[in-house]
């Protein structure tokens, strides 16, 4: 379980979080929407501590963020997975060599181990057969796959994921959006995923926070999100002519 | 724009701590040393070789040309200024800064491309000290490779100013040799340049790998970060040479 208390963020003179609060829990797809510059972004990445926030604090499984000791932080940061937007792939390194990478990095596995492990990650994201191919030899669904492979070949407690339907068709952007859930409730992973797509919200959202102006603004799940009467969410949600025939629907 | 001066000072010195920490894993630190070494090191030597052959033939003529008007000087002191200029400064400073050009460009370009499409923050995510594990094998492969390939030049510009002397009947081949060979001081014609060209291997390494680790944005500023880093190192090394010639040869 990840919670993140009043956190705020400024870059500057430009206040990104406001003080959010939020519970994501464990075996839980996280979903966090709104639109560009809700502070999204700057809210995964406080999370996973790559900025430190201004006022507040973060607390993974009971230990503050802020108030770890390096080692642990650093021990913390092998249990936390990510799927970026591009994939972020080492475009030097074939794919069973990404996905091996943690692996060789931090794990005290014999290479048996290891190249069993790849192995089985691979089969788990359906990805047989590309072991020696390099992210630019791929399709975008194969790059983000890969990635997902990589972030769980630690057996991570916590999964981020940061636009992974950016770039993707929408049958592919549904298989990825199903692998992270199914994967999430596998492995008990308590994961956040940052998007834009209505179609991930309604298809595997557990616990959707919709952020508008560095606030969270509404909470729910995602049969939730299409009856909410929060104008913000309704206004995000709605935008499209699908959505809008949707709401006709529903009503 | 001083103030930026001082401040990438700072940053460049914050970066080096990071980058000289106890590798994660030696057998992923070798690994990559001998990737950076194939890919920095071996691949220059075709350019080194060209550039080296040439510069001693040049060196030779231009000598012979402005010794020639004098009869009273004997011809293997053409020898002896080419084995000078060559030893003293052409190939530890002249190669080290077409060096800087090539692998500095290089170093720069695949560190920011790394940095601008999220490689970096993914190591940094898994808790990997990228500074350390992408930086220290490229300057590591620069001390190691760089000194071998400074001790090349050397060589291969005194065969090319012997060669070519021969072949323009300005010198002969073995009077080459012999020139070469008198009044030679290891420390002041070997010692001098490998030391120099540890500096410079230092000095490209560091802050090619700073301009490409630093970089913010997209591709455009992948390709000022890489600009950024050859005129950085080429005058990094002018200065470095000023100060390193005053101190070793003083």
């Amino acid at each position: 379980m990840i919670q993140v208390k009043g956190i705020h963020k400024s870059f500057e003179d430009n206040h990104v979080l406001k003080g959010v609060d939020v519970d994501f829990h464990r075996g839980e797809t996280n979903l966090i929407i709104g639109s560009s510059g809700s502070g999204k972004t700057v809210f995964l990445k406080t999370i996973l501590g790559l900025h430190q926030p201004d006022q507040g604090q973060i607390i993974y499984d009971g230990e503050v963020l802020s108030e770890m000791s390096k080692q642990r932080a650093k021990k913390l940061r092998q249990e936390i997975g990510m799927l970026f937007q591009g994939g972020a792939l080492f475009d030097s390194m074939t794919v069973a060599q990404n996905i091996r990478f943690p692996l060789e990095m931090f794990s005290e596995m014999t290479e048996h181990q290891m190249d069993e492990r790849v192995k089985f990650v691979m089969n788990r994201v359906r990805l047989e057969g590309a072991d020696s191919k390099f992210p630019s030899e791929i399709s975008g669904g194969m790059q983000k796959r890969v990635s997902i492979a990589r972030a769980i070949s630690m057996s991570p407690k916590y999964l981020f994921c940061d636009e992974p339907n950016s770039g993707l068709d929408p049958e592919t952007a549904i298989v990825i959006d199903q692998l992270i859930h199914e994967i999430t409730h596998e492995f008990g992973m308590t994961t956040i995923v940052n998007t834009h797509d209505m179609n991930s919200v309604l298809e595997i959202g557990d616990h959707v926070i919709f952020m508008k102006g560095g606030l969270k603004v509404w909470e729910g799940n995602s049969s939730e999100v299409l009856k909410s009467t929060n104008e913000d969410v309704e206004e995000y949600v709605f935008k499209s002519k699908l959505f809008k025939q949707v709401r006709q629907a529903l009503r | 724009m001083i103030t930026n001066f001082f401040e990438g000072i700072g940053a460049y010195g914050v970066l080096m701590t990071k980058v000289f920490r106890k590798p994660d894993r030696w057998k992923l630190f070798y690994r990559s040393t001998i990737k950076e070494i194939q890919l920095l090191g071996i691949d220059s030597i075709g350019i080194v070789v060209i550039l080296s052959v040439f510069m001693g033939a040049i060196v030779t003529i231009q000598t012979a040309f402005q010794l020639s008007d004098d009869p009273l000087i004997p011809t293997y002191y053409i020898a002896m200024a080419t084995r000078e200029s060559i030893t003293l400064e052409f190939s530890p400073t002249v190669v080290s800064l077409i060096l800087a050009g090539k692998v500095g460009s290089n170093i720069s370009s695949s560190l920011g491309t790394m940095r601008v499409s999220e490689q970096i923050d993914a190591l940094e995510v898994m808790g990997v000290n990228s500074a350390n594990f992408l930086i220290l094998p490229k300057i590591v492969a620069q001390l190691f490779f760089n000194p071998l390939l400074i001790l090349m030049s050397m060589f291969l510009g005194l065969w090319g100013g012997a060669m070519a002397g021969d072949m323009l009947g300005l010198i002969a081949f073995q009077e080459s040799i012999s020139g070469y060979q008198l009044e030679f001081i290891v420390f002041e014609n070997v010692i001098y340049g490998l030391i120099k060209s540890v500096v410079y291997a230092f000095i490209i390494g560091s802050v090619s790998a700073y301009s490409g680790y630093t970089v913010k944005g997209g591709a455009v500023e992948v390709g000022i970060a890489s600009t950024n880093a050859v005129v950085r190192s080429c005058l990094a090394i002018i200065l470095s040479n000023y100060v390193l010639t005053d101190l070793l040869l003083n």
